[in-house]
């Protein structure tokens, strides 16, 4: 059956890029250990680049085993003061440096787009200022902990060595680091090789904030470097956010030793439509599902089930709101698609649309004019896909969405579970009895009904199954950070 | 010249003697391996349980767990409390395979009130462990804990009775299905235990008895794709260590209670769940 494309519209939008000139970054960054800027042991750089204009953005530091030694030893002296510290103080802190992200909210938005490749309008309206509310959240549960955990006592549990991804840099250093330290722990974070740079203006933030020294420390580098994290003897707790394989190697270099995990792994998550939902609304929310980010999301709602007897016209809707999306520049406020975030990503997604082809999986993909330099992938959607190929069973991490259809509850139920993965599901249908029985079957952590991708510091996050253990986020966030008597 | 009997005529001066199975899918089993090994000092053959009842009890625990955890917590309330009451009522063998005296009798005490204490849990533990989140935005948002699945229990050795149980009853209470491997120097009381679960309204599967060489079925357990979770409890670290080696295959959470009661001891064998609904008119 060949697929209606939609027409073209007929106006365009004047350009509408951030302007850049207001901030600078620094040609080379140092790793920050100890409160201070310091030259890596390993005297090695990589460049990290702009992935819209594949231009070299700054050099930052190689950590290495000693530069990650370094970083333990000092978190694990400031753990002892500031472990000790009353708890409002330390709330005092996490407030500071909620304010401080928010006073530079722009600048951290336009780095973070520059780096990651994300539209600014996400960079601007979810990643900063959700960061800034996970330190205010956090902040406000550090002197609380006899309330969060009555007839307990709750205390830190150490060093923590928390290594997280480049799809939500800041954010997910928010996430992590927040909780954290408001439980009295120190931490050494690795940011994402790809996304060094907001962790290091992070970093000023800190000393900005007066942070007692030690009490984060930042390692740039590679995979090495985060090995040197996982293999460390002195980090109490790894903390990590990525791919399930890589969760699975922690697990697995860990196992022997009396390290705590808590594990943030991949997802193929469900979006699942049913034919009373409001299409229009439904539409949107699958477009966010899966094109948020250019689809470099752990929950993206990468799969869309959709009720069989709205099928045909569900998919002409949503081929019509794809072309509608803007691919380009990051910086510009009218992107909805901003750039791959590395060449690497890049090829294994255009690995994985070829597997789809070749599989029989149907495909469509608007017509869109890409820049000429960087990495770019324009929206693409396959029908006709069976549960078999890999586009639906293993996650893509791009704007690449697989549809199968359904045609009763039990059967949506069935094909959104068979997966390893558990993180997250969507519902969209307009009977309120039939999303309390699907959210109570979906074996997910999150479960969006009639709305998808939304995120919040009291709201608890993680994954069922192989998409990892533990929660970030809520009360039940204060948990893999603390020990109760 | 026929007298009728009013009793039977006075048998030998022998007991009658127990032949201990498996406990899989509800039914007292032999292992499939025919092995089995002696025990309580040479006098009993204990069946020595093989990979194959390891799998059996996992594919029965899964096919159990949509029932079990779809009862109310309410009900699951009543039947481990049920388990409570069968538990007592068989005193007398547990004490007897415990070693009488008032330790055996302490223990038998002690293992019925693990049960009533986890028993009145089911229905709380969703207030005290869920959350109801005030996000910023015009959305509904509440975190409520789900049973994690298949879970696999390494019993300590001794105590034989209530470390199965004070082990056994918070994964039961949060709505899981398990695989037990009981002690396995002392069996004789968790395969007994199997009779009392019998007889408490516990469905086929929910919980699976195995006794049998540790080191030999604790790699099935640990590496099998469809257990969600090990308890390590009785473990020492060169086991926890292997289990954790096999556990990554599909993730598996790894859980080292201590069996002192505890809320955790349920909620870290549960998945906490987020819903998100948006509010309108």
């Amino acid at each position: 059956m060949a697929v209606n494309t939609p027409p073209r519209l007929g106006f365009e939008y004047a350009p509408a890029p951030e302007a850049t000139d207001h901030f600078q970054l620094a040609g080379v960054y140092k790793l920050f250990l100890d409160g201070e800027f310091v030259a890596p042991a390993s005297e090695q750089h990589l460049a990290t680049i702009n992935p819209a204009t594949e231009e070299t953005l700054a050099e930052v530091s190689v950590a290495n085993e000693a530069d990650v030694d370094r970083a333990v030893k000092a978190a694990r002296k400031a753990f002892a003061t500031w472990s000790k510290l009353p708890g409002s103080t330390r709330a005092r802190y996490l407030f500071r440096i909620s304010r401080i992200i928010q006073e530079r909210a722009r600048e951290l938005a336009i780095v973070e787009s520059m780096d990651g490749g994300k539209p600014i309008k996400e960079s601007r309206d979810v990643d900063i200022p959700i960061a800034a509310a996970h330190f205010h959240y956090y902040a406000g549960w550090a002197d609380k902990l006899e309330w969060a955990f009555p007839n307990r006592k709750a205390s830190p549990i150490g060093v923590a060595g928390q290594i997280i991804p480049w799809n939500f840099p800041l954010l997910m250093l928010a996430w992590k680091i927040a909780p954290a330290l408001a439980c009295g722990n120190t931490v050494v974070l690795k940011p994402a090789r790809t996304t060094p740079l907001t962790a290091l203006l992070f970093a000023q933030i800190c000393q900005q904030a007066e942070l007692p020294p030690g009490v984060v420390n930042i390692v740039t580098g590679i995979s090495s470097t985060g090995a040197a994290m996982v293999a460390h003897p002195d980090i109490d707790k790894i903390a990590f956010t990525g791919s399930t394989d890589v969760g699975k190697y922690i697990m697995r270099t860990t196992a022997g030793t009396r390290k705590r995990l808590t594990l943030e792994l991949g997802g193929k998550s469900a979006n699942i439509v049913f034919d009373d939902a409001p299409l229009d609304q439904a539409v949107e929310g699958i477009i966010n599902g899966i094109f948020f980010n250019q689809g470099h999301v752990c929950c993206a709602g990468s799969r869309l089930l959709v009720q069989e007897s709205i099928a045909a016209p569900f998919l002409d809707k949503l081929r019509a709101r794809m072309a509608r999306l803007r691919v380009g520049n990051p910086l510009d406020k009218n992107t909805d698609i901003g750039a791959i975030n590395s060449a690497d990503q890049l090829q294994t997604i255009k690995e994985y649309v070829e597997s789809g082809i070749t599989e029989g999986a149907e495909i469509f993909q608007p017509p869109c004019e890409l820049p000429k330099r960087g990495f770019w992938f324009p929206p693409t959607v396959f029908s006709n896909v069976s549960q078999s190929h890999r586009i639906a069973r293993e996650e893509i991490f791009g704007p690449v969405l697989s549809t199968l259809t359904f045609r009763t509850p039990e059967e949506a139920v069935a094909k959104a579970n068979n997966t390893p993965y558990g993180l997250a599901a969507g519902i969209w249908t307009d009977k309120g009895s039939q999303i309390l029985w699907m959210a109570q079957h979906l074996n997910a952590g999150v479960v969006w009904a009639n709305t998808y991708n939304r995120f919040d510091p009291t709201s608890p996050f993680g994954g069922y199954k192989e998409s990892g253990f533990g929660r970030e986020g809520g009360w039940h966030g204060l948990h893999p950070y603390l020990e109760l008597h | 010249m026929s007298a009728v009997r009013s009793t039977p005529p006075k048998a030998p001066e022998l007991d009658i003697r127990k032949t201990y199975k498996l406990y899989i899918d509800g039914k007292f089993v032999r292992t499939e391996s025919g092995r089995t090994y002696q025990v309580a000092g040479g006098r009993v053959n204990a069946p020595r349980g093989s990979r194959k009842d390891v799998r059996n009890a996992v594919a029965a625990a899964r096919k159990a767990f949509d029932g079990w955890s779809g009862r109310t917590a309410y009900n699951r309330g009543q039947v481990i409390y049920r388990i409570a009451e069968m538990l007592d009522a068989r005193r007398g063998e547990f004490v007897s395979l415990l070693g009488k005296g008032p330790a055996a009798e302490r223990e038998v005490d002690q293992a019925v009130d693990s049960l009533v204490w986890y028993a009145g849990w089911c229905d709380k533990l969703h207030a005290v462990a869920g959350t109801v989140n005030p996000v910023a935005g015009p959305y509904f948002n509440f975190t409520f804990p789900e049973p994690t699945g298949v879970v696999g229990l390494i019993a300590p050795e001794e105590p034989a009775l209530l470390g199965l149980v004070r082990h056994l009853a918070p994964a039961l209470c949060g709505g899981n299905v398990i695989v037990a491997l009981v002690s396995e120097s002392q069996p004789l009381a968790g395969l007994v235990f199997g009779e009392a679960l019998a007889t408490s309204d516990v469905p086929a599967g929910v919980v699976n008895l195995v006794s049998g060489s540790h080191s030999e079925l604790l790699a099935i357990l640990a590496g099998h794709m469809d257990v969600n979770a090990i308890d390590v409890a009785a473990c020492n670290d060169s086991e926890v260590k292997q289990v954790q080696l096999l556990a990554e295959a599909n993730v598996k959470r790894i859980v080292r209670s201590d069996g002192t009661h505890s809320l955790e001891a349920i909620t870290s064998l549960m998945e906490m769940k987020t819903v998100w609904h948006p509010i309108g008119h």
